[in-house]
């Protein structure tokens, strides 16, 4: 499983990587590599030139302020493994990471290289859905922004442009007291999910105290939620969503959403898991998730 | 296309010419003649070519060669103390008859060795996830797990390297 | 013979583990020659056709391609011989090594490409254009039986049927009080050793000589049957065994590649490595296990069994290959294990398909059949409301009855058949019940307990050993005073060398340090068995007892004044006669060899036990506990012995929970990754209690021992599905599919949901139909 013939280049700029990959059509980014070396190692790609970011400054940056968390695309699983900060500000990202392939895949897998590949079992678009998150691309009409909701078109597929570039994964900032729920089902431990939930939410008590006590019960709001590895794209569940909007927040929250889940979610089904099994997965992850960002306040899963 | 890549292989300055499309574990077999490193899936899975490039544990099948340029490159040869004998990790592989084959070894002595270098306080939960990137069909992993306990006491007093 | 016991019993750390842990190992990708050529093998990508043509030009003329050869140039092409005797009928399905003018499955070699780097021969590879006129594809034994597409010229699809039978079980199932019959399927999976196959051949133009390195298992069938093929004479062929990652009973029989390397060695006069990439090891190497069954149990009111019955219809794939049918020998004739059923009538039928052919891999056609016994014998024991570890023990069969014959296989001759030797199963399964605490975690079965349903089972094994022909050992005195002890075993990873060192340093009464063990190889004795059927312990340690007695006198005939002196003995490194002392190497150069012949098999036993919880809603099941008690008649090396066992019960849980080929309707294999291909690993792993004991030495061999290597797998799909049904006892559900992946638990459960709310009985075609 020798690679086929290929080229290497590693350009020291983002405007030499834009022209390099402008020169040739047949040229492709290697971030990371930890998916398109097994795909090259198969021959299922067999691009020209491999144009490598490992020298191309800037990249690499975690950055926090009040406008968000700003990743850079060079920026490795392990890198925001060992990132407090990140985990405090993006804890749904956080509780994400554990999951993503192994040990030294993460070493060196990075953000830019997971959302460009587009498996749609994977984690990381999801969470950026979930989240409203955006993606900085640069190609040769300059740079641009993509929202997530508009960057995964299918499998193995998005809004890319040719010769565009993955730069960074912008997060909008989430008050600390922003809930967050993160559920997958993989057959063994770092395997790419047959069904996973990123979810996000606000809990708020009634501003009019003077409301009978079964009124003033703290409800949900705002929730988002996508699943993934159940369609050829990440999905936002529009009518979970809907159904917990202003919904108390306990348990008749979450029979609710696994019900809304079962009755408007009509999952892909392969080889490894039928679209029946996946449907009720989906729902079940989808309980789990809610249930525990509904039971564990911020303060306390931040300790 | 081939060019020359240098970097320290085991503490030593090495250059290769290597083919732009070569892997590092290739590079590191057929270039530098160091067949600790194994093949066993060619793909990312098997963690059997696993090295120690810049102190951080990657599967050697899913780097080229050219991108080891200026690294700092540890495999299975450069685990054992330089006077001969075996390391603290591989004295307890030994002891606790943690390989059979040991076709698998390799990648896993390189890769708890970068975990213990690190976190040599890991538990057994820890060293379980991150030995389940390491794929091994003789032992079952427990005499494994059993080794990388015990060897933890040398990192501890050790330091990090 | 008087030895010393100062190794053998001992838990001696192994002598193979120093080049192991340091890189210093040589596997056969290792190996450093020359003017290396390297070669691909161009496969099918089609399950089944006719070959119309290959378009080699774009190939040929590629730099740095130094050769491809096809059918064409091979001439009259050899067909790979079944090692099993006394089945002809399965002649007629034998494998070609490369594909002339049809292809039977995804994988097939149709060329073979030579280049001076391996990355240039891939590349030749891919340009070569196979044109395949397609033929209905025969994707299951199903459609294997309809004979509406014959894959050979032969009449039907179907090789042969195997028949076990003992008593007279029409008779007695319609008399019995008790019967239940149930469908089981067990899926095609794969040994998948962590190294893939290889070979390197080397002809000596000058010389006229082929030495081929690579070689493991049954070096010396191999030699002789390559000798064969090349018309060479089998001095003429060396084999030589190098360091081996793993074999699991699949690697080292001879394969297409194992001509077809040496072939091109030859016709080059050059050095040709092959070595097989994972992709294609999942379409070249031998695949295991798939099989469906219909099998029917008896059984008096207080759960005595009467009888087993039913068929099995084995999926062979392509071609039966050289152990391609002791599978579903051993599907017959061991489905009852060691227990006492009077009335046995197994028939398995072996049918071919457009698939990679199978072979043996560890605990053949016993996991298997243990899955089908034991399964039978829990929804029997639920039935009859008899308690399923009681049931066991009163069906175990007593020791005063061994040895015990098993089933007798018709049609076949006498050296097919075979009894269970020794033992005191039922002593070994109170152990193992009270190891595991079977009544305190009795009150644990079948209850939910935060969200998961618990469940516990117990089941027993036999596991056969040293089967095949004799094997050999050959001891040298030499100038360095050192022992050379050469034997046909083979190593494939399991701490070969260590044993045999530990039986010959006691049976010479030297420190292990003064032997020096060598094996494997066919210039090292005169002829050799191999690895396979848990035999290298046994038959390797028993012929090198003999050749220590003889050496031993051979030394007392050369030493001096040795009439006088009595017999010779070794004290303390030095051979004393009578109270004089000679140095070893005084005797240097003094060889003997002996040959271990074997007419009996050992069989080992034990039991294992799981405690296992459910996710009702996701399907997912988590091991809690497992327990393991065998006897091995002795033990040689507890910590080899120990790795053995916990090794096998992780490949047996990947058997049961994970492992899975699958192929779609047209043949083409969907699994040809490590991605897909789900191997248990780290995370996966139980808390595991495993008890070896040298309870009851084997009569049949002089060291006592019994195979070792198999009987951690043999029960675990049995044990394993037992403990599941019993936490979904609520639902009813009965896995009897493996593997028992989280959507087949799952759907099981729903339906056992759906058939409790209807009240009506569900439609599942897993569940049996009871006939209390």
């Amino acid at each position: 499983m020798k690679l086929p013939p290929v080229a290497y280049r590693c350009p020291e700029s983002l405007d030499e990587a834009i022209a390099l990959l402008a020169a040739d059509d047949e040229a492709q980014i290697l971030s990371g590599g930890q998916s398109l070396m097994p795909m090259l190692a198969f021959r299922l790609a067999a691009p020209s030139v491999l144009v490598d970011l490992r020298r191309v400054p800037g990249l690499d940056r975690i950055a926090i302020d009040a406008e968000g968390t700003h990743v850079g695309s060079r920026v490795t699983w392990r890198a925001l493994e060992r990132s407090h900060a990140l985990a405090a500000a993006q804890p749904l990202l956080a509780a994400a990471l554990p999951h993503i392939a192994h040990y030294q895949i993460r070493n060196r897998g990075t953000v830019g290289g997971s959302l460009a590949h587009a498996d749609p079992a994977a984690e990381l678009p999801a969470v950026a859905l979930t989240l409203d998150a955006t993606i900085e691309v640069a190609g040769p009409a300059g740079p641009r922004r993509i929202g997530a909701q508009d960057f995964f078109l299918g499998a193995m597929t998005t809004a890319l442009e040719p010769g565009e570039i993955v730069t960074a994964l912008h997060l909008p900032p989430a008050p600390a007291t922003r809930r967050h729920g993160f559920e997958e089902f993989a057959r063994r431990r770092g395997d790419f999910a047959l069904a996973g939930i990123a979810l996000s939410l606000d809990v708020t008590l009634p501003l009019d105290v003077t409301m009978a006590r079964d009124r003033a019960a703290p409800r949900i709001e705002g929730a988002r939620i996508a699943a993934f590895g159940i369609a050829d794209v990440p999905l936002r569940l529009d009518a979970v969503e809907a159904a917990l909007e202003g919904a108390v927040a306990d348990a008749s929250a979450v029979a609710a959403a696994e019900a809304a889940c079962v009755a408007s979610v009509t999952p892909d089904g392969d080889p490894s898991a039928d679209a029946a099994y996946r449907r009720a997965l989906l729902a079940t992850l989808l309980g789990r998730a809610l249930a525990c960002a509904l039971e564990n306040p911020p303060a306390e899963r931040a300790a | 296309m081939s060019r020359t890549v240098r970097f320290a292989l085991n503490g030593v300055a090495t250059a290769l010419d290597v083919a732009d499309r070569t892997t590092l574990a290739d590079a590191l077999r057929d270039g530098a003649r160091l067949t600790g490193t194994h093949l066993g899936c060619e793909h990312g899975v098997c963690g059997a070519c696993t090295v120690i490039v810049d102190g951080l544990a990657v599967r050697a099948c899913l780097m080229l060669a050219v991108q080891a340029d200026g690294a700092d490159v540890v495999t299975v040869e450069g685990l054992a103390p330089r006077d001969g004998g075996l390391g603290a990790l591989q004295q307890a592989f030994h002891e606790h008859h943690a390989l059979q084959c040991g076709f698998c070894t390799p990648g896993i002595l390189t890769t708890m060795h970068a975990l213990l270098t690190e976190e040599p306080e890991a538990d057994e939960a820890r060293i379980r996830d991150v030995l389940s990137g390491n794929l091994c069909r003789c032992t079952g992993y427990l005499p494994i797990i059993a080794a990388v306990m015990a060897a933890r006491g040398a990192y501890r007093r050790e330091g990090v390297e | 013979m008087s030895r010393s016991n100062a190794f053998v019993g001992s838990p001696m750390p192994r002598i193979e583990d120093a080049r192991l842990l340091t890189g210093g190992a040589r596997f056969v990708a290792d190996l450093a020659r020359h003017d290396l050529l390297h070669a691909v093998i161009v496969r099918s990508p089609l399950a089944h056709g006719r070959i119309l043509a290959v378009d080699a030009d774009a190939a040929r003329a590629m730099d740095g391609v130094v050769a491809l050869f096809t059918a064409a140039d091979i001439g009259e092409v050899p067909l790979i011989p079944i090692r099993q005797h006394g089945v002809p009928e399965g002649e007629a399905y034998r494998q070609p090594v490369i594909a002339a003018d049809r292809v039977r499955y995804v994988g097939e070699p149709v060329a073979i490409v030579v280049a001076r780097e391996a990355a240039v021969a891939e590349d030749a590879a891919e340009a070569v254009v196979v044109d395949i006129d397609p033929l209905p594809v025969v994707a299951d034994t199903a459609i294997s039986a309809r004979d509406e597409t014959l894959v050979f010229a032969a009449p039907t699809n179907r090789v042969t049927t195997f028949r076990a039978r003992a008593g007279g079980a029409d008779a007695a199932f319609a008399a019995a009080p008790y019967t239940r019959r149930a469908r089981f399927a067990v899926q095609r999976h794969t040994a998948s050793p962590m190294e893939t196959r290889g070979l390197l051949a080397e002809w000596d133009g000058e010389s006229g000589h082929l030495t081929v390195h690579g070689a493991t298992k049954v070096p010396f069938f191999n030699r002789d049957t390559l000798a064969t093929m090349l018309g060479l004479g089998a001095g003429d062929v060396t084999l030589i065994e190098v360091d081996v990652g793993g074999g699991f009973g699949a690697r080292g029989e001879f394969y297409p590649e194992d001509f077809l390397i040496p072939f091109a060695a030859r016709r080059l006069g050059a050095r040709v490595r092959w070595l097989e990439d994972r992709r294609e090891h999942f379409s070249a190497m031998n695949h295991a296990r798939e099989m469906t069954a219909e099998m029917e149990i008896a059984c008096e009111r207080d759960g005595r069994v009467i009888g087993i019955r039913g068929t099995v219809d084995v999926d062979l794939g392509a071609y039966v290959r050289t152990n391609g049918l002791t599978t579903p020998r051993n599907v017959a004739q061991f489905v009852t294990g060691p227990y006492l059923v009077p009335h046995i009538a197994i028939d398995v039928a072996v049918h071919v398909t457009n698939k990679t052919p199978t072979g043996t891999y560890r605990g053949p056609g016993r996991y298997e059949a243990s899955f089908f016994c034991e399964r039978l014998f829990d929804m029997a024991a639920r039935d009859l409301g008899v308690d399923r570890a009681e049931f066991r023990m009163m069906n175990l069969i007593p020791e005063e009855r061994l040895p015990y014959p098993l089933a007798h296989m018709d049609g076949l001759d006498a050296s097919w058949q075979t009894e269970l030797d020794n033992g005191a199963y039922g002593e070994v399964m109170a152990r193992c019940l009270e190891t595991f605490d079977w009544a305190a975690k009795s009150r644990l079965d079948g209850r939910l307990v935060d969200g998961r349903h618990h469940g516990i089972a117990v089941g027993a094994f036999v596991e056969g050993g040293a089967g095949g022909r004799g094997e050999t050992a050959r001891m040298t005195i030499t100038a360095d005073g050192m022992v050379e002890v050469a034997v046909g075993s083979t190593s494939l990873g399991q701490g070969l060398v260590t044993i045999l060192t530990q039986i010959a340093a006691d049976a010479l009464s030297l420190p292990m340090d003064r032997i020096r063990l060598v094996h494997g190889s066919t210039n090292l004795v005169s002829q050799g068995g191999g690895s396979f059927h848990s035999r290298s312990t046994v038959m390797g340690g028993s012929a090198i007892l003999l050749a220590a007695e003889a050496l031993l006198q051979a030394i007392g005939e050369a030493a001096p004044h040795h009439e006088a002196a009595g017999k010779v003995r070794i004290e303390d490194g030095m051979v004393a006669v009578g109270d004089a002392r000679l140095p070893l190497d005084a005797f240097a150069g003094l060889v003997v060899e002996r040959q271990f012949f074997n007419k009996k098999l050992t069989y080992s036993y034990g039991a294992h036990a799981a405690h296992v919880s459910v996710d009702p809603r996701t399907g997912d099941v988590a091991v809690l506990d497992y327990v393991t008690v065998d006897d091995v008649g002795r033990v040689i090396n507890p910590l080899t012995l120990h790795g053995q066992v916990v090794g096998a019960l992780v490949q047996g849980l990947g058997s049961t929970f994970l492992e899975e080929i699958r192929y779609d309707e047209e043949g083409q294999l969907l699994t040809g990754s490590f991605a897909d291909y789900l191997m248990p690993t780290a995370t996966e792993v139980p808390p595991v209690r495993a008890i070896s004991l040298g309870l009851r030495p084997c009569p049949n061999n002089p060291i006592g021992a019994k195979g070792a290597g198999e009987g951690g797998l043999i029960p675990v799909g049995g044990v394993i599905a037992n403990a599941v049904a019993a936490a979904l006892a609520d639902f009813a559900v009965e896995p009897n599919t493996l593997p028992l992946t989280p959507p087949r638990l799952w759907h099981l459960i729903e339906a056992g949901r759906r058939a409790a709310s209807d009240t009506t009985n569900a439609d599942d075609p897993t569940n049996a139909e009871a006939r209390p």
